[in-house]
C-alpha cells in the first residue's frame, strides 16, 4: 500500500534500485492496484471482509480512525511519515518488518464499540471546551479500537445449520440434528414427559445453567439442566401461572393462583408476597433488582427484591394483563392489551411511556430482542409483526400465520421463535444486526401438546419449550451468543464467584427512577432544562445577559476620533451585519423553494391525495 | 446438512486445581453489558460516597513547643525533616516519620519571626525579635559541644521575615526595608524600600531566582529585582497582605494572603487586576503555600481552619479543622505534595493528608486500578446534582458556619445599599411605573423598594459575573421604549 512503491506511479529513486529488484514481501491483506497480482494470489475466503480492514496509520480508507474532526494544531507526525515513506523501515540487520504498524482491525467491529454519534457536529463552543471534547473523542476512538482488537481473544464461534444444495433447513428434524452433532450437544436435547401436571411455564437463569419450570397443577422444579442435577421439586398445591429466577439461581419467584411466592433453590418457601395477588406474568429486571408482576386486576407492580419493597404499582387501566415482556436494553416493560395496543412502562411514570397500536384484535404475545431494537408481536388477527423500537415504532415486516402465535421469544443472536398450537417455528435473520426475515423458516418442531412457554437458553444453542405434555429442550444451532463475559454471567462460575458477583451486582444496583426509553440519556447534556432556565432568566431580568452587545467603536488616537467618524464606523459594521442577515434569509428562501419544487417534478395526479 | 452446535469444553472454563486462579473469559460486547451509563453513574455515586467516608485527613500532631508556632520551614533535601520556630524563641527540628522532635534550640529572645533553610540543606537561618539574624547548622552539635549558631548578625531594627536565594549564597530579610545579604558579610549588600512601613514577609521567586516579592503593612505588595537596587513594581490592595507565595511551576504567578479574608492570585506582568480572587475564609488569611505541582495551594487562616484551593478556582476544594486547633499561623505543603503541615496558636504542629481520602502506603496493582477507575468515574459524572452535592459537602465548625451565613447577609445588604444609592429619580419613577403600569399612580415607597429589591437581586446575580453595566443601560433603553 503506502509503503510499497507502486510500479506505475512513482519512479523509485536511485538508491532504491537494489530494493526494487528484490521482490517485495506482500501480505494477503495488502490490496494492490494492479489486477494481475490479485488474480495471482487468491486470498482466503474472508478476503472481502479483510479488504475492509483498516490500518490505523492510513487515514484514507478509515472513517473511524481519522484524526479528530477538527485539528488546528500543526501535525508534526505527518512530516515524519513523509520522510519514512520512500524507504520502508529496516532494522539493523536490514530485515524489513513484514507487519509494519499496529495490527489491523475490522471496521464493523470498531463500529460496534463506538459510543459517540459521529454524525453529530461538535457544538460551537469556547476553545477550552472544544479542546476537551476533541480529547474525549480521540480517547473514545482509541478505546473502541482497543476493544475491537480484543475480539481476537474470543474463544468460541457461533453455531450454524446449513442445508446442502438447496435443502430447506426447516425440513430438518430434531432427530437428524441430534444424530449429526457431538454427544455433549446431543445430550442437550431432552424431553420431560410430565403429562399429568398440565401445561408448563419455564425459565432459564441468567447464566443459562439452570432451568426452572412450573406446571399449572402446582408442580415446580428447578434443575441444573446441563448436568441434569435436580435442585428441588415440590408441589405447591395451587395453580402456577408463571415462574422466574431472580438475580441468581438461588431464588425463585412463582406466581401462584392467589399470591406471589418466593422459594429458594431447595424448595423452601421464603416469602409470600400478598401485595402481589392474582399475578399472571413475571419479569425480572436483573440490573435494577426489580420483579415486575402483571396481575389479573390490571396492575403492574414493581417489587424491589433486594430490599423487599414495592417500588411502584401502576394501574394500566386496560383490564386483565396477560401479556408482558421486558426490553433488555432499557428495562422498559411492554404490556400487550386486548384492544391491540402495546404499552411501554417505567416505574418512574404513572402513565405509559408510549402506546403502540399493533393489531386489530387483542395482543397475544410480545417480545423484544436483546439489543432493544426490534419488537415482535402477535395478535388475535393471526398476524406476526416486527416493529422497530428505535424511532417512531414503525412495523418493519408482518406475516399472517394460519393459527396465530401464542408465544414469542427472541434469542441472543436475533432468532425469533413462535409457538402456535403444538408447533414451534423459528425464523432467522440474514445478518447479525438485522431483524429476522419472516419469509424463510429456519427450523420447526412439533411437540406432544400445545405450547405454553418458550425461552431460548442464554449462551447455549437450546430452546426450552413448556407445553402441556411436559418440557422439551430442543437444539437450535446459532441461537446463542458463543462468548460469555466471565464477570457478568458465567455458566461455569463457582459458588465463591457467584457470591462475589452478587455483592458487586447489589452495589451497583441501578435505581428504579433511572428507567427510561433511552438509557444513555443520563450521560448527555440536559439541554432542555438549560434552555428553560435561560428563558426564565431572560424573562426575570427583562433582557438577555448573554446577548451580543451592539458594536461600540473604540476611540482612536488623537485627532482621528471625531464624532462623525465614530458614527461612520458604527454604521459600517451595522450595515455589514444587516447585509449578512439579508443574504442568509435569501439563501433560506432559495432552499425552501427548491425543496418545494423537487417532489412535484411531474403533473400532480388526482390520486395523490390517497398517498400516505 | 451442515450443522455446528455451540459446544464448550468445560476444561477451558474451569480451573484445573484449587490452587489455580479462576478463569474469567471476557467479552466486551456492549449488548452483553446493557445499562452502561446508569451502572457507571451508580458506581460514580458509590465512589463519591466512599471518598467522603474515607476522608480522614488528620495524621498526627507534633507537640513540644511551649508557645504558639510562628513559622515553619521545609528541608530542601530530606522529606522527613521539618523545622519550626515558636513565639518563645525556640526552634525545633522534627522527624516526621518518627513524629518526634530531634532537636530543640533556644534561638532567640522573643519571637522567632522567620526562618528558612539554605538550598543545600546543611544550615538554616532564623530571625527574631532580638534584632538578630542567626545561621545554624542542620546537624546537631557533637557530644560536649555547645549549641551555638554558625554566624550571628546584629541588626539595627527588628527583622520580620527571611528567605534564602534558591541557588546562590544570598538571602533576604525584611523589616523596615528589604535587605539583601551575602552570607559571608555582616552588612547587607543592598537595602530597598518603597514607602515607609514595616514589611511582613519576603519571598524569592523559585524560577526567576533574582526576583523577590514582599508585602508591607501599608497594604502594598512590592516586587524587587535583586540585580537592581530599586524596587520593580507594586500593587496596593484594600487591606494588608500577610504573606505571598510564588507558584513553583509558573514563574510569574504569585498568591497573596490578605487580611480581608481573601487570597489574590496575581500575574506579575499585569498587576492591576488579580487573576483569581479566592474566597472562602471567614477571617484574615495568615499564610499560604503552594504545592510543588503548582496546581493547588493551601492557606491558613485566623478562623482556625486551613483550606486548599485549586489555583484557577475561586472556591476551596477542601477545608481542614479540628476542635483543638486554634488560629493557624503558618502552613507548608511538603515537597512530595502529599502532606500539609500547619502550625497553630496552641503550640502544635499538625500533619494532614493533602488528599483527604487518599490511602497511604503501597497500593497493589488492583487497588491502583480501582482507584484510577473510580477517579475517572467521579470526574465523568461530577456535574450531576446528586453527586455534586455529596462531593461538596463538608462539615464545618459552628463558628465558621454561622459566620459564613452572617457574611452572606452582610454582602447582600451592601449590594442593596449600593443600588439604592445609585438609583436616580427617573429610574425610581420608571420602576414605579413598572409596578403599576396603567394607573401610573404613586405607590408607597416600601412596596416599590420591595419589588425593586427582587429585581435587583436578579440583576446582581450578574454583577458577580462582571455583567453589571447592562443594568443601567437597560434601564435607559427601557425608558426610551
Amino acid at each position: 500500500m503506502e509503503r510499497a512503491p507502486k510500479p506505475g506511479k512513482d519512479v523509485p529513486p536511485k538508491k532504491d534500485k537494489r530494493q526494487a529488484k528484490r521482490k517485495k514481501p506482500r501480505r494477503y491483506w495488502e490490496e494492490d492496484t494492479a489486477p494481475t497480482t490479485d488474480r495471482a494470489c487468491p486470498g482466503p475466503p474472508r478476503n472481502k471482509k479483510r479488504n475492509q480492514e483498516l490500518r490505523p496509520q492510513k487515514p484514507k480508507n478509515t472513517h473511524i480512525l481519522k484524526k479528530p474532526r477538527i485539528s488546528k494544531k500543526p501535525q508534526v507526525p505527518k512530516k515524519l511519515r513523509k520522510r519514512t515513506n520512500p524507504e520502508p523501515e529496516r532494522n539493523l540487520s536490514g530485515a524489513q518488518d513484514p507487519f509494519p504498524g499496529p495490527a489491523p482491525v475490522p471496521v464493523e467491529v470498531v463500529q460496534k464499540f463506538c459510543r459517540i454519534d459521529k454524525s453529530k457536529k461538535i457544538p460551537h463552543s469556547k476553545s477550552k471546551t472544544r479542546n476537551r471534547l476533541e480529547v474525549a473523542e480521540a480517547e473514545e476512538e482509541e478505546t473502541s479500537v482497543k476493544a475491537a482488537r480484543s475480539e481476537l481473544l474470543l474463544a468460541e464461534e457461533p453455531g450454524f445449520l446449513e442445508g446442502e444444495n438447496g435443502e430447506d433447513t426447516a425440513k430438518i428434524l430434531q432427530a437428524d440434528i441430534v444424530e449429526a452433532v457431538d454427544i455433549a450437544s446431543a445430550a442437550k436435547h431432552f424431553d420431560l414427559n410430565l403429562r399429568q401436571f398440565g401445561p408448563y411455564r419455564l425459565n432459564y437463569s441468567r447464566t443459562g445453567r439452570h432451568l426452572a419450570f412450573g406446571g399449572s397443577r402446582g408442580h415446580v422444579a428447578a434443575l441444573d439442566w446441563v448436568t441434569k442435577r435436580l435442585m428441588c421439586e415440590i408441589n405447591v398445591m395451587e395453580a402456577v401461572r408463571d415462574i422466574r429466577f431472580l438475580h441468581s439461581e438461588a431464588l425463585l419467584a412463582v406466581a401462584q393462583n392467589r399470591w406471589l411466592h418466593i422459594y429458594d433453590n431447595q424448595g423452601i418457601e421464603l416469602h409470600c408476597i400478598r401485595r402481589c395477588d392474582r399475578v399472571t406474568r413475571l419479569e425480572f429486571l436483573p440490573f435494577h433488582f426489580l420483579l415486575a408482576t402483571a396481575s389479573e386486576t390490571g396492575f403492574l407492580t414493581y417489587l424491589d427484591v433486594s430490599v423487599g419493597k414495592i417500588v411502584a404499582a401502576l394501574n394500566a387501566r386496560a383490564g386483565r394483563l396477560g401479556v408482558m415482556t421486558q426490553n433488555p436494553y432499557n428495562a422498559v416493560i411492554h404490556l400487550g392489551h386486548s384492544n391491540g395496543t402495546v404499552s411501554l412502562w417505567s416505574p418512574a411514570m404513572k402513565e405509559p411511556l408510549a402506546k403502540i397500536l399493533c393489531h386489530r384484535g387483542g395482543v397475544r404475545a410480545v417480545t423484544v430482542d436483546s439489543t432493544g431494537t426490534y419488537m415482535a408481536t402477535s395478535g388475535l388477527d393471526h398476524q406476526l409483526k416486527i416493529f422497530d423500537l428505535r424511532g417512531t415504532f414503525q412495523p418493519l415486516s408482518a406475516r399472517t400465520l394460519p393459527q396465530g402465535a401464542g408465544h414469542l421469544a427472541f434469542s441472543q443472536r436475533g432468532l425469533l421463535v413462535a409457538g402456535m398450537g403444538d408447533v414451534v417455528n423459528i425464523w432467522a435473520g440474514q445478518g447479525q444486526a438485522g431483524p429476522p426475515s419472516l419469509e424463510q423458516l429456519y427450523l420447526t418442531h412439533r411437540l406432544s401438546g400445545p405450547v405454553h412457554g418458550l425461552q431460548f437458553c442464554p449462551f447455549e444453542d437450546v430452546l426450552g419449550v413448556g407445553h402441556s405434555g411436559g418440557v422439551t429442550s430442543m437444539l437450535v444451532p446459532g441461537a446463542a451468543e458463543p462468548n460469555f463475559d466471565g464477570l457478568d454471567s458465567n455458566p461455569y462460575r463457582s459458588r465463591k464467584q457467584r457470591q462475589e458477583w452478587e455483592v458487586k451486582a447489589l452495589l451497583e444496583k441501578v435505581p428504579a427512577e433511572l428507567i427510561c426509553l433511552d438509557p444513555r440519556a443520563l450521560a448527555e447534556v440536559d439541554v432542555i432544562s438549560l434552555e428553560q432556565e435561560k428563558k426564565e432568566r431572560i424573562e426575570r431580568l427583562g433582557y438577555d445577559p448573554e446577548a451580543k452587545t451592539p458594536f461600540q467603536p473604540k476611540p482612536k488616537q488623537k485627532g482621528r476620533s471625531s464624532t462623525a467618524s465614530l458614527v461612520k464606523r458604527k454604521r459600517k459594521v451595522m450595515d455589514e451585519e444587516h447585509r449578512e442577515k439579508v443574504r442568509q434569509s435569501f439563501e433560506q428562501q432559495k432552499q425552501h423553494k427548491q425543496k418545494k419544487t423537487k417532489p412535484f417534478g411531474a403533473w400532480p395526479s388526482a390520486l395523490d391525495r390517497f398517498v400516505r | 446438512m451442515k450443522v455446528k452446535m455451540l459446544s464448550r469444553n468445560p476444561d477451558n472454563y474451569v480451573r484445573e486445581t484449587k490452587l489455580d486462579l479462576q478463569r474469567v473469559p471476557r467479552n466486551y460486547d456492549p449488548t452483553l453489558h446493557p445499562f452502561e451509563v446508569p451502572r457507571e453513574y451508580v458506581r460514580a455515586l458509590n465512589a463519591t460516597k466512599l471518598e467522603r467516608v474515607f476522608a480522614k485527613p488528620f495524621l498526627a500532631s507534633l507537640d513540644g513547643h511551649r508557645d504558639g508556632v510562628n513559622c515553619l520551614a521545609k528541608h530542601p533535601k530530606s522529606l522527613a525533616t521539618v523545622l519550626s520556630g515558636a513565639c518563645d524563641g525556640e526552634v525545633r527540628i522534627w522527624n516526621l516519620t518518627k513524629q518526634k522532635c530531634i532537636r530543640a534550640i533556644q534561638a532567640h529572645e522573643g519571637f522567632v519571626r522567620g526562618m528558612c533553610t539554605r538550598f543545600c540543606g546543611t544550615s538554616f537561618f532564623t530571625v527574631g525579635d532580638d534584632k538578630t539574624v542567626k545561621q545554624w547548622k542542620m546537624d546537631a552539635p557533637a557530644y560536649g559541644e555547645e549549641e551555638e549558631p554558625l554566624h550571628t548578625i546584629l541588626g539595627k531594627t527588628v527583622y520580620t521575615g527571611i528567605d534564602h536565594h534558591w541557588k546562590e549564597a544570598v538571602f533576604a530579610t525584611c523589616g523596615q526595608q528589604v535587605d539583601i545579604w551575602d552570607e559571608q558579610r555582616t552588612s547587607p549588600i543592598c537595602s530597598m524600600t518603597w514607602g515607609f512601613d514595616s514589611i511582613s514577609s519576603v519571598k524569592f521567586n523559585p524560577i526567576e531566582t533574582f526576583l523577590l516579592g514582599s508585602c508591607a503593612s501599608d497594604r502594598n505588595i512590592v516586587l524587587y529585582d535583586m540585580r537592581q537596587s530599586t524596587p520593580l513594581k507594586k500593587v496596593i490592595l484594600d487591606m494588608r497582605t500577610n504573606t505571598i507565595c510564588w507558584n513553583p511551576m509558573e514563574a510569574f504567578i504569585f498568591t497573596a494572603a490578605n487580611e480581608d479574608y481573601n487570597l489574590y492570585t496575581f500575574d506579575m506582568r499585569a498587576l492591576d487586576t488579580p487573576v483569581v480572587v479566592h474566597k472562602d475564609h471567614v477571617s484574615a488569611v495568615l499564610d499560604v503555600d503552594y504545592s510543588p505541582t503548582g496546581k493547588e495551594f493551601v492557606s491558613a487562616s485566623f478562623d482556625k481552619s486551613i483550606r486548599i484551593f485549586p489555583v484557577d478556582k475561586s472556591r476551596s476544594r477542601e477545608v481542614y479543622h479540628t476542635k483543638r486547633m486554634q488560629h493557624v499561623i503558618c502552613v507548608k505543603w511538603t515537597s512530595d505534595s502529599k502532606y500539609i503541615m500547619c502550625g497553630s496558636d496552641e503550640m502544635n504542629i499538625r500533619l494532614w493528608k493533602a488528599n483527604a481520602s487518599e490511602k497511604l502506603g503501597v497500593l497493589t496493582s488492583r487497588e491502583k486500578a480501582a482507584k484510577d477507575y473510580n477517579q475517572k468515574l467521579k470526574e465523568k459524572f461530577r456535574h450531576h446534582p446528586h453527586i455534586k452535592r455529596i462531593a461538596r459537602h463538608r462539615h464545618l465548625p459552628k463558628s465558621i458556619y454561622s459566620q459564613i451565613q452572617e457574611q452572606r447577609i452582610m454582602k447582600e445588604a451592601r449590594r442593596r445599599k449600593y443600588v439604592l444609592r445609585h438609583l436616580t429619580l427617573s429610574q425610581y419613577s420608571f420602576l414605579t411605573s413598572l409596578i403599576s403600569p396603567k394607573t401610573n399612580k404613586k405607590l408607597p415607597f416600601r412596596e416599590v423598594v420591595y419589588v425593586l429589591l427582587l429585581y435587583i437581586r436578579d440583576v446582581f446575580e450578574d454583577f458577580s459575573r462582571g455583567l453589571f453595566s447592562p443594568f443601567f443601560s437597560v434601564m435607559g433603553e427601557a425608558m426610551i421604549i
